[in-house]
């Protein structure tokens, strides 16, 4: 079984939100609706400050609560080790809604609770998420952690990462590395 | 990159590139029960969501586009493309666009518009123009024009009589930037700019805004920069998406960079920072920019600037230790004050001692290749009075000089103009003084409007002829000037909607009507550029199935170690002290101008891009509208405090001669100097049928009454208007 992480280089996020409507596309999400965000964050005063951009989307937990929290096993995880909603099952009580600590998820206009996929129909064709795929500044990186030449095994071996929330426990296959400090003077 | 070169071409063979047609049915998904579907099919063609013009494929499911990416193989989109590139899909499927032609049967301006046929549009264009023509002359027709569109307007126009042409991208975009490295280096730096930004070592932005501002391929050479460790520094009043990448952010009072560019020439020279081999081998008059540039210290350069000298120095050390392999980034829009040829003077003259030009880092050569001109025709147009376009500047650029055609429409000097196609420009939101606009729209006998959208400036028209997006037509093919040569093509990847037509099917049909058909001796634009190919000796089908035609022999970016080269000048070297500029009467080494400065309770109007709109063409499009949906006023945290302003709250801007903006919320942020104001441009239409974008967010163009002008080249100084903040909505 692979281990599919995304990696974000933080750093080389230049703010484009390319990502988020190539998803929106990709996976035909209702208007209104996002499966992925970019959040800004500014810290300090004028002129001294800094600002880190950062890529949001289902961090595909290895302890995913949502999964924990689906009555109807709707929520699962998938063969390829990542978390997907089997549409057919969800009755759309939005129990994994509330338990995701990053507001991954949200209740589609049809009934069902909906997010990332890691764009699962694409990965089937050998190719990578639309939003890494499309990504400017080449800052969303995709792989199998398990495959030790991977470019995501490559910068986790580099860099130090985190993940968000570390303390929920949820053990995220989303990760963040910051190459060098970024911002400004 | 999930699909290959191979996987594309593979795809591409199947389709054949064509035009998308729906596939039959797969009988073994029928099997399962479920509704049949297409395969899809991919389509290239040439995006024209901004004008980078990166390569897209469209996937076509159905006849539907159901998503557009990069063409792996155009190196302006290299397999990505921006947020309004994936946005496509919203302008294509906008229901408020132009469905048929349209006759204004009401006041102009009024916009009470009645649908008619083409024949009745088009017939009824003809008669007055051949009307205009008997009495004031052909060359009462102007054309106010932007895009792809212009090639055919420009043509009928001249075909007809009139060399009165005016686009906004010089005199209120990059003009003063091209004149400038005109006069240094022989050329323009191009569009796309020939910036070698994936080599740079040391980055300097002056307002540039890279990020915000989604030029595809130039903003993932400016990641891969940063990703490598670049040095940014960024001379911005605003800390933008750009400054947040940098190691020195220098919030510089608006309207003074060109006393820290010439700060830093001194620096460079009187320091010995300078490219000592270059400058002897490959410029001009360097001892006399050695001498003008004395009195510019770091001192007098903070007075000025807000910037403390030490960080002035402090750059120009990082400048000079990094050469050549330095990017002083020429800008793209620099309309902004009355001396924008100066200051992108100082620019080029800054590039030339770090010896960046021609060298890893800086900006790249030209490719070698040159193609026969092929015309849409080959007969000669016919004569005509002198063209008004230019007025009397010395160094305007053939583009024409969009000013120069307002002016000349209100003083009827030297002859008078009659009327106005505007095609593919949006003459409300791009040019300055809305009121002068209005009042030269009220003198004309005719105005007619080619566009997609019922844009601000299409609702003034008498009469709207509707064409199709860029995803329904042929467009001519598009030359690449990237590192090597390339070909790009437009093509459609579904059939034009409604009653929709190609911008050539119109200029041509209106020439029929005109007895200009001999101008127009083709039958489908496909026609003309199949032998435009057989001319150029390229195969079409194999560019239409990819979409993109390289020819990687043409690169030669750099100079060669001694290399002797000749640059496009009078001497052939790279002029730092342009005999040229002073043989015209101008300063032949950028002198410093002072600009006012806002009094107290007063801000500076400053605006620019989000990277999700092109200017207001998108802020209608469905897809980007949920991104962005109107634009906030940008307030420095410190004053919205004094002024008891909230986060989010609505407020009104008002400018100096007491135009009043629509209400537009305040953002409250650090990330600005407190004597600006910043607004992302394009927003707040005035066009009720566009009804997503229809009185959202403010218009900085509707602030901007007055505007300075370059003497030099006719250029506009756009960031010359006050404003104060009030709370009456």
């Amino acid at each position: 079984m692979p281990k599919y992480v995304m990696v974000i280089d933080v750093e080389k996020c230049i703010g484009c939100m390319a990502c988020v409507i190539a998803c929106k596309k990709e996976n035909n999400v209702p208007e209104e609706y996002f499966r992925t965000r970019v959040v800004e964050e500014v810290r300090g005063e004028f002129p001294n400050l800094r600002m880190e951009l950062r890529s949001e989307l289902c961090n595909h937990c290895e302890n995913a609560p949502c999964i924990d929290a689906c009555p109807t096993m709707a929520s699962h995880r998938a063969k390829d080790g990542t978390v997907q909603i089997d549409r057919k099952k969800c009755i759309g009580c939005k129990a994994c809604i509330l338990a995701c600590p990053y507001d991954a998820r949200y209740s589609h206009p049809k009934g069902f609770a909906d997010k990332c996929t890691f764009c699962d129909h694409r990965l089937k064709e050998g190719k990578k998420p639309a939003c890494v795929e499309t990504c400017l500044g080449k800052s969303r990186i995709f792989g199998d952690l398990d495959d030790p030449n991977s470019e995501v095994a490559d910068l986790l071996r580099k860099y130090d990462s985190s993940v968000r929330l570390e303390f929920a426990g949820t053990r995220p296959r989303v990760f963040y590395i910051k190459k060098k400090f970024a911002g400004g003077m | 990159m999930s699909i290959t070169r191979r996987d594309f071409l593979k795809i591409a063979a199947v389709t054949g590139g064509a035009v998308a047609a729906t596939t039959p049915a797969i009988k073994s998904v029928l099997a399962l029960g479920r509704k049949p579907a297409s395969l899809p099919q991919f389509v290239p063609t040439t995006c024209e969501m901004c004008f980078w013009r990166c390569g897209a494929i469209a996937k076509v499911v159905d006849g539907k586009v159901v998503k557009l990416d990069g063409n792996p193989i155009h190196p302006n989109s290299r397999g990505k493309l921006c947020a309004r590139g994936h946005g496509g899909i919203g302008l294509l499927y906008d229901p408020d666009r132009l469905k048929t032609p349209l006759i204004n049967t009401g006041a102009r301006g009024e916009g009470k518009f009645k649908k008619v046929s083409w024949d009745e549009a088009l017939g009824f264009v003809a008669d007055k123009m051949k009307k205009i023509k008997e009495k004031y002359g052909a060359e009462s027709i102007a054309l106010l024009t932007h895009g792809t569109v212009s090639t055919y307007f420009m043509h009928l126009l001249q075909a007809f009589g009139s060399p009165n042409f005016a686009m906004p991208s010089f005199a209120l975009c990059r003009g003063a930037r091209g004149v400038a490295f005109e006069v240094t280096f022989g050329e323009d730096v191009g569009n796309p700019e020939r910036l070698d930004l994936q080599n740079s070592k040391a980055i300097v932005l002056i307002g540039s805004h890279l990020g915000e501002n989604a030029h595809n391929s130039q903003c993932q050479e400016f990641a891969e920069a940063v990703g490598k460790g670049a040095t940014v520094i960024v001379l911005d009043p605003r800390f933008s998406t750009a400054a947040g990448k940098a190691k020195y952010w220098l919030p510089i009072k608006p309207a003074t960079d060109l006393a820290i560019l010439l700060a830093w020439i001194n620096l460079i020279i009187s320091e010995g920072l300078y490219d000592k081999e270059y400058v002897a081998k490959y410029t001009n008059g360097f001892n006399e920019v050695a001498q003008a540039v004395k009195e510019y210290t770091p001192e007098w350069a903070e007075k000025e600037t807000d910037i403390p000298a030490k960080l002035i120095v402090e750059t120009a050390i990082v400048l000079g230790k990094n050469k050549p392999n330095v990017l002083i980034h020429p800008g793209r829009h620099t309309a902004w004050y009355s001396d924008n040829v100066q200051r992108q003077r100082a620019v080029a003259i800054l590039t030339a001692i770090l010896g960046s030009y021609g060298r890893p880092g800086g900006i790249y050569l030209n490719p070698k290749k040159k193609l026969e001109p092929v015309f849409l025709s080959e007969k000669d147009y016919p004569d005509h009075k002198p063209a008004m376009n230019k007025g009397k500047y010395p160094f305007a650029g053939e583009e024409g000089v969009t000013h120069e055609i307002v002016r000349t429409t209100l003083t009827e000097e030297p002859y008078p103009i009659k009327a106005w196609f505007i095609t593919g420009t949006n003459i409300m939101k791009a040019m300055p003084n809305q009121k002068d606009t209005l009042n030269a729209v009220k003198k004309l006998d005719l105005l007619v409007a080619v566009d997609m959208m019922p844009y601000d400036g299409v609702m003034l028209a008498d009469v709207v002829l509707p064409e199709c997006t860029y995803l329904e037509r042929h467009d001519d093919f598009f030359t690449v000037k990237e590192r090597s040569f390339g070909i790009s093509i437009r093509q459609p990847v579904v059939q034009p909607m409604y009653e929709t037509k190609p911008g050539w099917w119109i200029a041509k049909e209106l020439g029929k009507r005109l007895g200009l058909e001999e101008y127009f001796p083709w039958n489908t634009f496909e026609d003309f550029l199949k032998m435009k190919a057989q001319t150029w000796g390229i195969d079409y089908s194999e560019l239409a199935k990819k979409g993109y035609i390289d020819f990687p022999e043409s690169a030669k970016p750099y100079l060669a170690p001694g290399e002797d080269y000749k640059f496009k000048t009078h001497s052939g070297k790279i002029e730092l002290y342009s005999r040229e500029l002073k043989e015209k009467g101008f300063d032949p080494v950028p002198r410093y101008t002072k600009h006012s400065q806002p009094s107290e309770g007063w801000f500076r109007l400053i605006y620019g891009r989000a990277p999700v709109h092109t200017f207001s063409r998108t802020t209608n499009n469905p897809s980007l509208w949920e991104l962005m949906e109107e634009n906030v006023a940008w307030v420095n945290a410190k004053v919205a405090k004094k002024m008891g302003l909230k986060n989010g709250e609505y407020i009104v801007l008002v400018n100096q001669d007491g135009v009043k903006s629509n209400k537009v919320r305040a953002k409250v942020t650090e990330r600005i100097r407190p004597d600006c104001i910043y607004l992302v441009h394009g927003f707040g239409s005035t066009s009720k049928l566009l009804h997503r974008a229809y009185h959202r967010g403010a218009d900085d163009q509707q602030l901007i009454t007055r505007y300075a002008i370059d003497p030099i080249a006719g250029t506009v100084g756009m960031r010359v208007n006050f404003v104060k903040i009030t709370k009456e909505v």
